[in-house]
């Protein structure tokens, strides 16, 4: 039996992105408190569909205003992980979980918890791009607040600050009337990190958010996950390990071997691609299986 | 190695074995046969309602008196169905707007309430309350919800009476446009609720999620993203719904007063509809008159097919959509 | 290698915090249980639809009350959700009703040989341990099955061509079908009225049936279609790799594999009309005795409890409501054999 050490992986955080993160202060309208907003650890986490075991044991700890990199074939249990950090999971039908997650030192998943706070707080990108339909690319942006009833005095500054985080400003700000389903793939996809933004999480998940997108959109994207990076902790799941290896700081590497997916390594993506510890690391981030 | 000059597909002839060829042309026939008896049921109408059209024109339209005169003599008869058309279009309003707001709650609790084990028992319950046959409907409108009805409209009366359409100078209630609205829209719940469900339940789960996502809460995510969605569909089976209070005949027969004259004041026991009309004069009509009830059937024909056939388009659009 | 203990981990469901929910469900409904009262006490409200009334308008205010200080948003949502709850309870209140009445006041008319004898010696207002319906059912059960014979092969001729044939009128004719169902029942019995009644046979079982069929054919052309299409294309392929006709493949492989689907579709016709009474009234018309002959006037259970209605005399309004009574436990067998039918096609995982 391959079954892995049940002690907790720790990622170190190491010199990446320290200091320079003045735009925590404006930006933590939530959690203006002196502890720093954003951290996000997770011990021994399972998840279930109805009786299948699909996520085994995964405790792991993700720095703040860092990249981490969810790799792993597909079926290895990484989205489901990923949904478990927002408290997307319970939204699937006889799904269940166990063990922890700890957001700013506090277990989400506790009694009295609001999980729709939780889901402000964390925000979440998807695979596929999926703006709402209905909306022009401005209210896009600010739907998340329409649907908080979060009244803001200055939408169009704020239409413009999340756009041009998001690195779209330029493209559409001549254009903010226009339906959401004008745009190519990968700038609705920035247009939904927007959107994200708005509600100033202090975490962005982001769930193969490159996978539906051509090699020029992703590039863009990822220039905008490693600016944002600066002033928030981002989580990514991917399939590509050159996208991996491109963006993030730490990687966490997955695999489900017929059994529930578990943790195999994680480390500074620096390590993982170079020196891995695990053989089945070392064989998956050089292609030679998934 | 071909060149690449002027590449046709070849075309294949394909010849059909005899057994074959007489099985396509038996299914064929048996299809357009259902055709046939549509376009027969509309042609036959209109020919033998044709002279009504001719002798009254648009008058037989708008015209509120059914009186055959002398019966001998047809051209003391004044036949119109206007009164009848009003209260035809004004029950299945009232049943419209009444059963529109439920079905609208019944297909999202069912859809996006209740637990997951209750979702078949309600929709099995939906589907046999769309099939209870509609004398039964009417008997029990007639024993159980006019006394109700009665009772009620009496007192809204007295209380709102400065509302033309509500103030009744009669003082007679009972059988109105009221009552039989409201039992059509007891009757059309069940088919606006399970078009309605179909549609919310094709919601697309990654707008839901968004919503979610973004810190929605259920009602946001439901107002954001499935009743946008489902609006079309809903304006289909709503008019689904229309046509069938539009062609209802017993339920409104045993719950509407027939009288021919315009009414619109909804809580006076007056009214009636066209297709209570044909079930009321057929017995005993003449020749003269059972033309005009035909023409009546032919102007009922062409409301509720237009109006389905809308219908129809709009319900398949959405589902195209989704 | 240290020996790993596999520490047993259950898997739960923080989020449904059941016993909470119950609580402040329970709390809830308990409140406006007391407001109805308390309302219908000062008020003119009263009976059960008084207490129903109040009881409705009084949750979505507690629950909007009761969550207000989580936020506008939150309570927007519970009150939301206590909305559409009640609004859909009260959509039910009517069918509960509707099966009360009918039970309560049908099983008065019920007597040993109810089912058992005809009217033929026994006029409506007599008591009511006289008489019965044999000749309403029996004439419903006769013209049903005659328009079943003939609508269901026509039925399933229209699925075969817009399905099996791909026919060039495939579309025309799938979406008259599609309309022909929305025809009013009144217009189908006027037409054969016109036609059949008053040309040929007059007052007759036949004409009954026919304007069944023009109601029926819609609804099992238009079930027999989505059944067709469940057939997976590769049973075709196969039957036509083995050099069968279309003719065969249709008969020996497609048709046999849906069986139960069409008997379906058959049943669910024959739920659409058995309760039709608009279009016997002017075709079938009414006969007092048990008969079999098509030629003449044959009783039907909605014309039954229509034209007992029409007397109002206590017993023979009696009588309507036992005929409702054997009415509605017709379409609930047929309704339900329906579905347990197409549940067996489901599973065979077609």
């Amino acid at each position: 039996m391959t079954m892995e050490e049940p002690d907790m992986q720790t990622l170190t955080p190491t010199t990446t992105n320290q200091g320079g993160v003045p735009a925590k202060a404006t930006h933590g309208a939530a959690g203006s408190t002196d502890r720093p907003a954003g951290g996000l650890e997770t011990r021994g986490l399972h998840a279930w569909f109805d009786r299948h075991h699909a996520l085994q044991d995964v405790s792991l700890q993700f720095p703040e205003n860092t990249i981490t990199g969810l790799i792993g074939p597909s079926g290895c249990g990484k989205s489901t992980f990923l949904r478990l950090l927002n408290r997307m999971h319970e939204f699937i039908p006889k799904a269940a979980m166990a063990g922890e997650v700890l957001f700013e030192g506090n277990d989400i998943y506790a009694p009295g918890v609001n999980p729709i706070e939780i889901r402000r707080r964390i925000g979440m990108v998807f695979q596929k791009p999926n703006p709402f339909p209905a909306m022009n690319i401005g209210e896009n942006v600010t739907a998340g607040l329409k649907l908080a009833r979060v009244k803001v005095d200055n939408k169009q500054e704020l239409v413009e600050e999340c756009l041009t985080r998001a690195g779209l400003w330029k493209e559409v700000k001549d254009r903010l009337k226009a339906p959401a389903g004008s745009l190519s793939g990968g700038q609705q996809q920035r247009l939904c990190i927007a959107r994200s933004l708005a509600l100033r999480p202090d975490v962005l998940l982001l769930d193969e958010p490159c996978s539906a997108l051509d090699p020029g959109s992703t590039l863009r994207v990822e220039e905008t996950i490693i600016q944002l990076s600066e002033t928030m902790t981002i989580v990514i799941v991917t399939h590509n390990m050159q996208q991996a290896a491109r963006v993030s700081d730490y990687c966490a590497f997955f695999l489900s071997e017929g059994g529930p997916g578990h943790l195999v390594e994680a480390d500074l993506t620096t390590n993982m691609f170079s020196n891995p510890r695990d053989s089945r690391t070392a064989d998956y981030v050089q292609g030679r299986f998934g | 190695m071909s060149t690449a000059e002027s590449l046709e597909p070849r075309h294949i002839t394909v010849r059909r074995p005899v057994v074959d060829r007489v099985f396509r042309t038996v299914i064929s026939s048996g299809a357009l046969l259902s055709l046939v008896v549509l376009a027969l049921i509309a042609g036959f109408l209109l020919y033998r309602g044709l002279e009504i059209f001719r002798d009254f024109g648009f008058g037989f339209i708008t015209g509120e008196k059914w009186d055959i005169g002398n019966p001998e003599d047809t051209s003391t008869a004044v036949l119109g169905i206007g009164a009848m058309l009003v209260g035809s279009v004004l029950t299945a309003f009232i049943a419209v707007v009444i059963a529109l707001p439920f079905a609208m709650a019944a297909a999202l609790f069912i859809e996006y309430y209740s637990p997951r084990r209750l979702r078949t028992v309600l929709t099995s319950v939906l589907d046999f309350a769309a099939a209870i046959p509609s004398v039964i409907y009417g008997i029990w409108g007639y024993a159980v919800l006019l006394p109700l009805v009665e009772s009620w409209s009496k007192g809204i009366e007295r209380n709102l009476d400065f509302i033309p359409f509500i103030d009744v100078p009669s003082e007679i209630f009972g059988r109105s446009p009221f009552l039989a609205g409201l039992l059509l829209s007891l009757m059309i719940l069940p088919i606006i609720t399970s078009v309605a469900r179909e549609v919310y339940g094709q919601a697309p789960r990654d707008l839901v999620d968004a919503s979610y996502a973004l810190g929605s809460t259920k009602w946001g995510a439901i107002r954001n993203v499935v009743l946008p969605f489902g609006r079309s569909g809903l304006v289909g089976g709503t008019m689904l719904g229309l046509g069938r209070a539009l062609g209802e005949t017993v339920a409104v027969y045993l719950t509407l007063n027939l009288v021919f004259d315009v009414n619109f004041r909804i809580l006076a026991s007056a009214g009636g509809n066209v297709a209570s009309l044909i079930a009321t004069k057929f017995g005993e009509a003449t020749p003269y008159e059972l033309k005009g009830l035909m023409a009546a059937g032919l102007v009922l024909f062409a409301v509720t097919l237009a109006v389905n056939l809308l219908a129809t388009v709009v319900v398949n659009r959405s589902r195209r959509v989704a | 290698m240290t020996a790993v203990v596999a520490v047993p981990v259950a898997p739960t469901r923080p989020w449904q915090r059941r016993r909470a929910a119950l609580a402040r469900n329970g709390a809830l409904v308990a409140g406006a249980a007391v407001m109805s009262w308390l309302v219908n006490a000062r008020t003119d409200l009263s009976g059960f639809l008084g207490h129903w009334l109040a009881f409705s308008l009084a949750m979505p205010v507690l629950a909007l009350l009761s969550s207000v200080r989580s936020g506008r948003n939150v309570a927007t949502d519970s009150f939301s959700a206590a909305l559409v709850t009640v609004a859909s309870l009260a959509a039910a209140v009517p069918l509960f009703s509707i099966a009360r009445t009918v039970w309560q006041n049908g099983s008065k008319a019920f007597y040993s040989s109810y089912l058992t004898t005809d009217m033929r010696i026994t006029s409506s207002s007599d008591p009511l341990n006289m008489g019965g319906v044999l000749h309403a059912v029996s004439g419903t059960l006769v013209m049903v099955a005659l328009a079943t014979i003939i609508s269901v092969p026509l039925g399933v001729m229209s699925a075969l061509y817009i399905v099996e044939m791909k026919g060039r009128f495939a579309g025309v004719v799938r979406f008259l079908t599609q309309a022909m169902s929305g025809v009013p029942s009144i217009v189908a019995g006027l037409f054969v009225y016109a036609t059949v009644v008053i040309f040929f046979t007059g007052f007759s079982a036949w004409a009954g049936a026919l304007a069944y069929v023009i109601l029926m054919l819609p609804t099992v052309s238009r079930t027999s279609e989505e059944v067709l299409r469940l057939v997976p294309d590769e049973l075709r392929a196969a039957s036509y790799a083995l050099g069968a006709s279309q003719a065969r493949t249709t008969f020996r492989v497609v048709l046999p594999t849906i069986a139960s689907g069409l008997l379906t579709a058959a049943i669910l016709g024959i739920a659409r009309v058995a309760g039709e009474t608009a279009p016997l009234i002017l075709t079938a018309s009414y006969f007092v005795a048990t008969s079999t002959n098509l030629n003449e006037p044959m009783a039907s259970l909605p014309i039954y409890i229509f034209s007992n209605l029409g007397l109002g005399d206590s017993n023979a309004i009696t009588r309507a409501w036992g005929g409702s009574l054997v009415l509605l436990v017709l379409v609930l067998v047929l309704f339900v054999s329906a579905r347990v039918l197409s549940a067996r096609l489901r599973r065979k995982r077609l």
